[in-house]
């Protein structure tokens, strides 16, 4: 197992080197510069200067070397300081934004609490809901229960989060106004009342996603359950006089759960890549939306990092999921 | 039946219908047999003649619905099994009853050890803790005779060959101590010599603990060499029932007849082809009121369009104890069929 963690880890190298070349050199060769947001009053020779500080000017390789060390040497070093009050990077140029002259990883850091509390929420939510959900729907295939819920989950999963949302807002918000429609992130949890106004402005956000992931999951546990149902092994299980209880909850989940643990561990990135839409829709200062103000104003280092943190996570959690096959599935062996 | 003993398993008027889309499909109709404490019955019949929906709705593990079980009594030791109350019942499955199914690949949780799915039923119907289930659990290994039984409980299904997990879901099917034992074509999906061994098997596990069993299979060499009694099946009924030896030298349903000539004979003269029954085992549909077996029947008659057929007594015997058949020809005298 841990020749087979570290072997695909090793394999994880190129694969990401690789990854980083396509995400650099795309977005470099995407239109519009940097520049562009520098107001047309500034004179030529002081833009050329600005664009000189910002190493716009040099090779797109050069920058590309440039932005792998920092992304991997300078900034983990900045990291180990902010953590253990050392001084190991010593001041090293760190990757900057070039809009907000912040760096690049600070500005995710304030970013990330928004998309992991409300994201983080409606993904738990979903996978808590949609698991029951699917059992039940297999266990009584074709009852009621099951048809509401395979009708629900046709329209959490084909409709898409910016009119699910903006539904939730006409109705809860305009009509019933039961939830705000805008997150504040300023807000601080300190004592009960403003916990209160936490959770209030986090449910139309949260129910929003919950329903699209809750749909998509539901659906892998029902189809896995009913496929696990008709194996020989539950007639086994009943004839040897086990309760239902037993023959369904752990006989046939433990054996419906893989497939579906597998899916919900390759969702999880999502989740730290943030909603996109959903922040949008909802004002939250997520990952999301910093990616779209980024990209909005140009903000080549910001998009390069996110887009490349997003792609770690996706190989780091396709790792995660094969880990977890194999212990879920002792017919799994990785050596 | 000697000196009128009760029997273990008294099976009496059992139907069983599939209600589908098309009509209700009588799968089982009136199926009635005993078995006897130590005895082993065979039940032969093609795919589809309602040898396992019988054994499987002896103890509720059909799916219902589909399926429904309409009429009949299972005497289980003299108590009704078949009215039970789902939780009672699953006091007698696992625990008085042991079955063992098909495919062997496919009837143990892939998920599970096997000294976990052997211990399952202990912990359950007897209330062993964990240590004593695990001895027993050894204990069962090594009856069906796995080496090492020890070292291998927490070895997982996919680590045991066809052969080994059989013998592992005969000691599931055994780990109670049940007075009757149904295996359902246990031996259908092993090669030859496995199956030749685990005949053997149940031949001595039978020396040694006593059970009754039920032996579904469509091999009639594997009923001579190991039942006692034989119940054929056809279309959902018992079709004729005799002691072993008397219906391999006796036959009287044209059915068992044209069965037995269907068995390649590796004495005399090579025959130019196999014998087949020509035609297909019906679908019954609708409440049978003619013989099932009608339109494959060389001795066809007008009667055999008008009624269905009671078992009647071939020997003398009451119908259950000794030869019956169902069928309204009567097979001329033993002489003139030896060689048919």
């Amino acid at each position: 197992m841990l020749n087979y963690v570290l072997r695909r880890l090793l394999i994880a190298i190129p694969t990401l080197i690789l990854i980083s070349l396509v995400i650099f050199f795309l977005v470099d060769l995407a239109p519009g510069s940097p520049a562009s947001e520098i107001p047309l009053t500034v004179p030529p020779d002081v833009r050329e200067k600005i664009m000189e500080s910002l190493g716009v000017n040099q090779p797109v390789w050069v920058r590309y070397g440039l932005w792998m060390k920092q992304f991997f040497y300078v900034e983990p070093l900045y990291g180990i300081d902010a953590m253990f009050g050392t001084d190991l990077a010593q001041g090293a140029p760190r990757l900057i934004s070039y809009s907000s002259r912040v760096p690049v990883f600070q500005y995710i850091g304030e970013r990330l609490p928004q998309t992991l509390t409300v994201i983080g929420t409606a993904y738990v939510l979903a996978v808590l809901i949609a698991i029951p959900i699917g059992i039940y729907s297999a266990y009584r295939q074709y009852s009621w229960f099951d048809q509401i819920g395979t009708f629900v989950a046709m329209i959490g999963f084909s409709v898409p989060t910016f009119f699910t949302g903006l539904l939730l807002i006409i109705v809860f918000t305009v009509n019933l106004h039961w939830f705000p429609s805008i997150y504040n992130t300023s807000l601080s949890v300190t004592d009960w009342a403003s916990f209160k106004t936490q959770v209030q402005q986090m449910t139309l956000p949260v129910i929003t996603l919950a329903l699209f992931n809750a749909a998509e999951i539901s659906r892998y546990t029902r189809s896995s359950m009913l496929e696990n149902l008709a194996q020989d092994y539950v007639r086994t299980a009943r004839a040897k006089g086990m309760g239902e209880r037993t023959v369904v909850l752990k006989h046939v989940l433990r054996n419906s759960l893989i497939p579906v643990v597998t899916v919900i561990a390759l969702g999880i990135p999502t989740v730290f890549g943030g909603a996109i839409i959903t922040e949008q829709v909802f004002k939250i200062n997520g990952i999301g939306a910093a990616l779209i103000g980024a990209i909005q104003v140009n903000d080549l280092p910001v998009v390069q990092t996110i887009a490349f943190l997003t792609a770690i996570l996706i190989v780091l959690f396709n790792l995660v999921a094969d880990i977890l096959y194999g212990l879920l599935d002792p017919r799994i062996r990785y050596d | 039946m000697p000196d009128g003993a009760q029997p273990v398993l008294d099976v009496r008027g059992l139907k069983t219908v599939f209600r589908t889309r098309a009509g209700e499909i009588h799968a089982v109709n009136d199926v009635s047999f005993a078995l006897q404490s130590g005895e082993l019955l065979g039940v032969v019949g093609e795919s589809g003649s309602g040898k396992s929906v019988t054994m499987m709705s002896l103890l509720g593990l059909l799916p219902m619905p589909p399926a429904e079980v309409r009429a009949g009594k299972v005497l289980l030791n003299g108590q009704d099994i078949l009215h039970l109350p789902p939780d009672q019942l699953r006091r007698v499955r696992g625990a008085k009853v042991g079955f063992v199914f098909q495919d062997p690949m496919t009837s143990l949780n892939p998920v599970f050890s096997v000294g976990m799915q052997i211990m399952e039923p202990l912990k359950k119907h007897l209330g062993m803790g964990r240590a004593q289930a695990e001895s027993r659990a050894v204990e069962l290994l090594e009856l069906v005779g796995i080496p090492d039984a020890r070292a291998r409980l927490y070895s997982f299904p996919h680590q045991f060959s066809g052969g080994m997990r059989q013998r592992v879901m005969i000691a599931i099917a055994l780990a109670c101590n049940p007075d009757v034992l149904i295996a359902d074509e246990p031996t259908t999906a092993l090669d030859v010599t496995i199956q030749a061994q685990i005949l053997e098997l149940v031949k001595e596990l039978r020396q040694k603990l006593g059970m009754a069993i039920i032996w579904i299979t469509h091999d009639l060499g594997v009923i001579a060499g190991i039942a006692d009694r034989v119940m054929v099946m056809y279309g959902g009924q018992v079709v004729e029932q005799a002691p072993v030896k008397e219906l391999f030298a006796n036959p009287q349903h044209p059915y068992t007849r044209a069965l037995l000539l269907t068995i390649p004979k590796i004495t005399g003269e090579r025959e130019a082809r196999l014998k087949v029954i020509e035609g297909q085992p019906p679908i019954m549909l609708g409440a049978p009121n003619a013989c099932p077996f009608r339109a494959r029947c060389e001795y066809r008659h007008a009667a055999c369009d008008a009624t269905n057929p009671p078992r009647r007594a071939v020997d003398g015997q009451p119908v259950g104890l000794g030869h019956d058949v169902a069928c309204h020809w009567h097979a001329p005298a033993r002489t003139e069929v030896a060689h048919a």
